[in-house]
């Protein structure tokens, strides 16, 4: 027997593509577009979630019984402010400049629809061991997109990948920009992000049309 | 001035969904039909005129540092902005709470136009992302702060129906199948996003400095006059620069 039964392991493994909470779920956007301008922004953005969604999972899966339902969602909030803090200090402590790139983004995962979202499907019917699981597919989920858009936009936008010169250096025309290649600064602005996501959407769709939306019905979850 | 300056800036230039992204969720989930879209909208400009301003004070007499000043000088050097996080979204959640209460007791028309989404905004990103924004922009007097609540959910209502009626409007469009639905409206936000970017030249109307130039460029010879243009561009381009430097 493996380390996970084959449940546990498509809890990891439905988010990451079938299931994507950003893609297909339509979840947690808000943050996931405004900080994907630079790779390393998305990668810690993405710890962050993975942190926040697989602890709150399973606080909130412990605490599934004694939670009345009428005050669960102030009682999830207050889970979700106490482990954003905690990223928020640790990343001000040991990350200080790329917490001020993300400023006000890391308190906005507290917001993230992501989050409250599994709290409330998953995590309030479920054990610990199965909720951490979910928690960390749907985090990996996130995380995924996160690292496509940022790699992309970073690549084509500045020419580096994680601050490094993969394509060469704009300004002594070395590397591709010998060539006549230029940057296109266009996609460090916000508007490319939609795009970007617009796009991977499209990938996805065309790839597997179970996924594909009936215009008329929808899914709309609320 | 310095009211009108924040009231147009927030709705057009820094605009919660075109510029930061905020309240995407319900945004891309509520923008089917215009009608519904108008409900959450407003549900979202009053419940940010109400959190914006109450956050302020919370802000500025028991976070920030020094803010305790006003207990004894013993406790002016209490920093608790750490706090800030659980204290708007708790401030948050039992506003909009109590909203609810009380429009369900008193106005039963309103809250069934409006009901059903007050839950809904407790968690929207907007809201919180609002006070957050009034927090690190340093908003200085209560007045502002309720300004800049009211306006930028002003700026998100008018997101909210133009994606709605396009929605409506694209239903009869041929798009590729793979991208219909939620494909199409990211790409139709994206581009919308683009449009609102052009805002961004709007603030140096309200800026003293690229007024000067603009008198001085009217006196001065048509060659001149061209350079001066060129030299307000850069203005406008640096000012962008920023605005993208704040938005990252």
């Amino acid at each position: 027997m493996g380390l996970l039964s084959k449940k546990d392991a498509r809890l990891i493994l439905d988010p990451l593509a079938d299931n994507n909470p950003i893609t297909i779920q339509v979840l947690g956007i808000c943050s996931a577009l405004a900080i994907t301008a630079e790779l390393e922004a998305s990668i810690v953005m993405s710890i962050s979630v993975l942190f926040v969604l697989g602890v709150g999972n399973v606080i909130i899966s412990l605490m599934r019984n004694i939670i009345p339902s009428k005050i669960r969602i102030i009682v999830q909030l207050i889970v979700v402010a106490t482990l954003v803090i905690i990223v928020d200090l640790v990343l001000k402590a040991y990350a200080y400049e790329l917490s001020k790139t993300l400023s006000v983004f890391v308190g906005l995962i507290i917001t993230n629809c992501i989050i409250m979202g599994r709290f409330e499907a998953f995590a309030l019917g479920n054990k610990p061991w199965p909720s951490f699981l979910d928690g960390i597919g749907n985090a990996l989920g996130y995380a995924v997109i996160l690292v496509i858009i940022g790699f992309f936009r970073e690549l084509l936008g500045s020419g580096t990948l994680l601050g490094f010169k993969v394509l060469g250096d704009p300004i002594e025309k070395t590397g591709v920009y010998a060539l006549g290649y230029e940057n296109n600064g266009f996609m460090l602005l916000s508007p490319m992000a939609l795009i970007v996501v617009g796009i991977i959407i499209w990938i996805q769709r065309s790839r597997n049309k179970d996924l594909l939306e009936d215009e008329l019905v929808g899914h709309c979850d609320i | 001035m310095e009211h009108i300056e924040l009231f147009f800036k927030s709705i057009f230039i820094d605009n919660l969904i075109f510029a930061t992204f905020l309240g995407m969720c319900s945004y891309l989930a509520v923008s089917k039909k215009v009608t519904t879209a108008i409900g959450l909208g407003s549900a979202v400009i009053f419940v940010l005129a109400v959190t914006v301003p109450l956050n302020w004070l919370l802000d500025q007499y028991i976070l920030q540092e020094g803010a305790l000043a006003w207990l004894g000088p013993e406790f002016a050097e209490y920093d608790l902005s750490f706090l800030s996080f659980i204290l708007f979204i708790a401030t948050i959640a039992t506003m909009v709470q109590l909203v609810e209460i009380v429009v369900e007791k008193f106005s039963p028309a309103l809250y069934n136009s409006l009901g059903i989404f007050l839950p809904l905004i407790a968690v929207n990103c907007a809201i919180l992302g609002g006070s957050l924004f009034m927090q690190s922009r340093e908003i200085e007097t209560l007045g502002l702060a309720f300004n800049y609540g009211v306006s930028s959910g002003i700026g998100w209502f008018l997101a909210i129906l133009a994606i709605a009626a396009i929605r409506e409007k694209i239903k009869y469009s041929n798009v590729p199948p793979a991208l219909r639905g939620l494909g199409i409206t990211f790409i139709i936000t994206g581009l919308m996003a683009i449009g609102f970017m052009s805002f961004g030249g709007m603030l140096t109307g309200g800026d003293d400095e690229a007024k000067e130039v603009k008198t001085i460029a009217n006196e001065s010879s048509p060659s001149e006059n061209e350079i001066k243009m060129t030299k307000q561009d850069e203005e406008t381009k640096s000012i962008a620069d920023n605005n993208i430097k704040v938005i990252k």
